[in-house]
């Protein structure tokens, strides 16, 4: 209804005033027949709407129609499956982590040994093990740096797998040298006088026979009229160590 | 004033008690007490109309709760229960509107 209903025009002079006033009226109590029914119907009124907001407190699913449970239960079982798609994928890479942590530690350890090997054999690391011991004098100043290369070849070819002779660890890049002036050799830059104290790390009786056949090494020695003295030894200690060379030129082939 | 205390007096023993809702009725009641709202809504506007009239107020009081209970009955029989609740309550909820605005209109005449 708008405000030019007619109906308003029936309640002159000031407008509202006897809107208000029914309203006045209305509020004193008054023990009629009508204002006692309306009293009862809003006492029905008034449980009911509390009846209810209690039950919508309950917020339990017994008020739900049966295409609302529906709904709900497909919601949960999409859930659900989503829930267990994303928990097999989770135990999947928590299985890939670990299988990864394990190759990792087997990498490691495996990398761990190669670069103690590649160690040994290029001399970079102190070495122990059986071996033997070799002391050559030269009390005639005629042990030269060919007989030193012959030793080296020929512990080498007996197995040895490190060999120093006094501070100096011999690698693959070693060479020997005479001094021009005196009865001393040249090993890698550093000059050495007699007695010459090698060192081996290898199988002892293998070295020593080696070491000892008609004609081989400490045969050149006694010839060169050099003397030595050879024994086994377990452990031999090598304790020379040589720094590795950065390779200038080469890399290494993928 | 006997409405506002009965509505008082019908939200404390509503509160007070521990009423059950009968399943059967649990998808009207929210629908029956809207349309009681609305019935409240235009005896009010009614009353300042110096038109208010008990036995119309009563008839319209069970006749509003009884026909959108009927309509959402008929709408869950028809498989439409919740959409048709919602068009009764969007119904109810204009009249109340109205019935709201002509009741501020008359009283503070804006």
């Amino acid at each position: 209804m708008s405000a030019t209903d007619p109906n308003d025009e029936l309640t002159p002079p000031v407008p509202g005033s006897a809107a208000r006033r029914r309203l006045w009226r209305a509020m004193r109590p008054r023990w009629t027949k009508g204002q006692v029914t309306v009293g009862l119907l809003c006492v029905l009124l008034g449980f009911g709407a509390a009846t209810q907001v209690k039950e919508v407190g309950k917020a339990d699913f017994s008020r739900l129609r049966q295409e609302e449970l529906v709904e709900v239960l497909d919601q949960l079982d999409a859930q659900a499956s989503r829930l267990e798609a994303e928990n097999i994928d989770l135990q999947r890479e928590r299985d890939r982590l670990e299988s990864d942590q394990t190759s990792q530690q087997a990498a490691a350890e495996a990398a761990r040994q190669r670069s103690e090997v590649q160690g040994i054999l290029a001399g970079t690391i102190s070495a122990q093990g059986p071996g033997i011991a070799l002391t050559v004098r030269d009390p005639e100043g005629k042990v030269s740096a060919s007989l030193a290369y012959l030793l080296v070849d020929e512990l080498r070819n007996a197995g040895a797998e490190a060999i120093s002779l006094g501070p100096v660890r011999v690698v693959a890049s070693t060479y020997f040298e005479d001094c021009e002036d005196e009865p001393c050799i040249v090993v890698d830059g550093a000059r050495l006088e007699a007695p010459y104290e090698w060192l081996a790390i290898g199988d002892p009786t293998t070295l020593e026979t080696a070491l000892g056949i008609p004609g081989g090494a400490l045969a050149a020695v006694r010839t060169q009229g050099g003397s030595s003295a050879l024994s086994a030894m377990d452990p031999v200690r090598i304790t020379a160590t040589r720094r590795p060379a950065q390779p200038r030129y080469a890399t290494a082939l993928e | 004033m006997i409405a506002l205390l009965g509505l008082l007096v019908g939200v404390v023993l509503g509160m007070a008690t521990q009423t059950d809702v009968p399943v059967f009725l649990m998808p009207y009641l929210p629908i029956a007490v809207v349309a009681a709202l609305d019935a409240l809504a235009g005896a009010a506007r009614a009353m300042l109309d110096g038109l208010f009239d008990d036995r119309v107020f009563v008839v319209s009081f069970f006749s509003n709760v009884l026909v959108a209970a009927l309509l959402v009955f008929i709408g869950d029989q028809l498989g439409v229960g919740s959409q048709l609740s919602t068009a009764v309550l969007v119904v109810l909820g204009i009249r109340i509107f109205s019935n709201a605005a002509a009741i501020r209109r008359k009283l503070f005449k804006a």
